[in-house]
């Protein structure tokens, strides 16, 4: 990954986490049903409420369903915060019940690997050819199943974005084409975006990646060259949206000490 | 409040008459918070071993336990460190089979709270579409994929999980087990129906009438109870709703005091092996850390009027 000295950051005003989380803050529509997921997605939950979405709802798999944003930084979905002025404290079965009937809008993931096609791999990762055991799938696999669109967030590397991961914790669209339906997921469902430190991919109807966008100050060439394959780029290419004053004032709120947006 | 019916027993004496070595437990039913660490730690400290843990998430908890060299298999979504990452000795273990082998049984949320329903509902399986496509329905037995007898669809089957003893962390029980919680549930009541035995872990041990006055937020009626055990602080470092918060700290410095073995170890005998008792861990910890995690702010719910 390129190297981003704290000068730039100071230059920019801002630090790539906090453009992915405004990226991640935009997939998410006024009045949608978000299953919010840990990390960078809690602070994307809680800008897209505070800015364009005032009506999105969040769900937790730990059965926290929210219309109202904690203001205090999370660490973990299940702080007390989260669950004082919530609109529902249930249990994990009616939220996972809720997401697979195909009411939940958008859900966040994060992932250690994803490939060309949108798999992701939370399970085995690998490090100077020595497999490396990973936590596992958590919620992860059931929302990339049955989420109508899922958003994967990951910092941009050649080892981590691979041309096909070698577990699938979390299906995408598999080979390509219409390996879900043949696997019997949901017909409307699977990656959607996969926003990256350098840039955002979306899927073609042929269920590959491609580039969409380039943050600003990247290039093309070296999104390219940190892809683990030969990545298609849009026609159309587009320069992400920093993030605004107001998308960054309520992630100075939240996270003053960047705990979560270093 | 002690009467002839009483479930009241100590930490040592649940552990030691309710899960021997080889037990199936399910621990950490309520994902983030409430997660019964003095259980835990006791389990180690008994020096159970052979268990196979289940759990839908597990933060540091399993990690701890495996570490210890109590387990043999664990079936589960997601083992780690919630806010900090990994967990080592579960990579130990997996990886270099230290102190270890363990068998991993990998599982989704979705997958395992239904393995759990099954079990609660008394069926053999439960159906839904999650993990198909995936490789822990390739990799785990327990998911077989099928036709719907009443539509053209493919479903995977998930098999019903009974665990030989459930351990719940709880706000207030009754001696006979009647528990209040509330906050994060997870898959804690389906988790207390399926067990064949139940150990309630309690911040407070109240009368039955305070239960009995709210029976909707009676989640465990009493009967399905083995044990209940009073054990203030049984969580720490997870959050109890209403009575302490999450020491994201003590979480944190795992991660660092776990990377090198050697370090664990030194982690394993400070923490747990040579503290014999809730009590003694609580001193450990020390009054300001007790006092910085306490209620800052209460904030009751209005009382549900059940006259008539």
């Amino acid at each position: 990954m390129a190297a981003h000295s704290e000068a730039e950051i100071a230059a920019r005003g801002y630090t790539f986490s906090e453009l992915m989380v405004a990226a991640a803050a935009r997939e998410i529509a006024d009045g949608e049903l978000v299953f919010v997921g840990m990390r960078l997605p809690m602070l994307a939950f809680l800008v897209a409420r505070r800015t364009h979405a005032p009506r999105a709802i969040g769900l937790f798999e730990n059965g926290i369903i929210r219309e109202t944003p904690s203001t205090e930084l999370l660490y973990t979905m299940g702080d007390p915060p989260n669950l004082r002025g919530a609109t529902q404290c249930g249990q994990m079965l009616d939220v996972m019940g809720m997401l697979q009937q195909g009411r939940v809008d958008v859900g966040f993931l994060g992932a250690a690997e994803v490939d060309r096609f949108g798999n992701l791999n939370t399970t085995w990762g690998h490090r100077n050819k020595e497999m490396q055991r990973l936590p596992g799938s958590g919620g992860a696999c059931d929302i990339a199943c049955l989420a109508r669109r899922t958003v994967v967030l990951l910092a941009h590397d050649r080892s981590r974005l691979c041309d096909r991961v070698g577990y699938i914790t979390s299906p995408g669209y598999g080979s390509g084409n219409s390996w879900r339906r043949v696997q019997g997921l949901p017909a409307a469902s699977g990656p959607a975006a996969v926003i990256t430190t350098l840039g955002v991919l979306r899927f073609g109807h042929d269920g590959e990646a491609f580039l969409a966008s380039v943050h600003p100050g990247i290039s093309v060439e070296e999104v390219l060259a940190n892809t683990g394959w030969t990545l298609r780029v849009a026609d159309e290419l587009i320069e992400t949206l920093p993030p605004s004053d107001a998308e960054l004032s309520v992630m100075h709120e939240i996270d003053p000490n960047h705990f979560w947006t270093r | 409040m002690m009467t002839a019916d009483s479930k009241l027993l100590t930490m040592r004496e649940a552990v030691s008459r309710h899960v021997p070595s080889g037990s199936m437990v399910l621990l950490g039913a309520q994902l983030e918070q409430m997660i019964p660490f003095a259980a835990g730690h006791e389990l180690i400290r008994q020096g159970r071993r052979d268990l196979t843990l289940v759990g839908p998430i597990s933060d540091i908890l399993f990690d701890q336990l495996i570490g210890a060299g109590c387990v043999a298999r664990v079936m589960a979504a997601w083992v780690g460190n919630v806010s900090a990452g990994v967990g080592y000795c579960f990579r130990r273990a997996v990886e270099h089979d230290i102190p270890r082998r363990i068998e991993t049984v990998d599982y989704s949320n979705f997958t395992l709270a239904l393995a759990l329903h099954a079990a609660a509902l008394g069926v053999p399986f439960m159906p839904t579409y999650a993990t198909l496509g995936s490789d822990l329905l390739k990799k785990n037995g327990n998911l077989r994929e099928f036709s719907s007898p009443v539509s053209e669809e493919k479903l995977v089957a998930v098999r019903a999980l009974r665990p030989d003893v459930a351990i719940l962390h709880v706000q207030r029980a009754d001696a006979q087990g009647n528990a209040h919680l509330w906050g994060s549930l997870g898959v804690s009541v389906d988790g207390a129906h399926a067990a064949r035995k139940l150990i309630i872990i309690a911040e407070e041990i109240v009368e039955p009438a305070v239960i009995a006055s709210d029976p909707n937020r009676t989640l465990i009626p009493g009967f399905l109870v083995t044990a209940v055990v009073h054990e203030p602080w049984g969580a720490h470092p997870s959050p109890v709703q209403g009575y302490y918060g999450r020491d994201h700290e003590f979480f944190s410095h795992y991660h660092d005091q776990t990377r090198r073995l050697e370090d664990f170890e030194h982690w394993l005998t400070h923490w747990i092996l040579q503290v014999p008792d809730r009590l003694t861990y609580v001193n450990l910890l020390g009054a300001a850390r007790i006092e910085g995690l306490g209620v800052k702010q209460h904030a009751l719910s209005a009382a549900a009027d059940f006259g008539y």
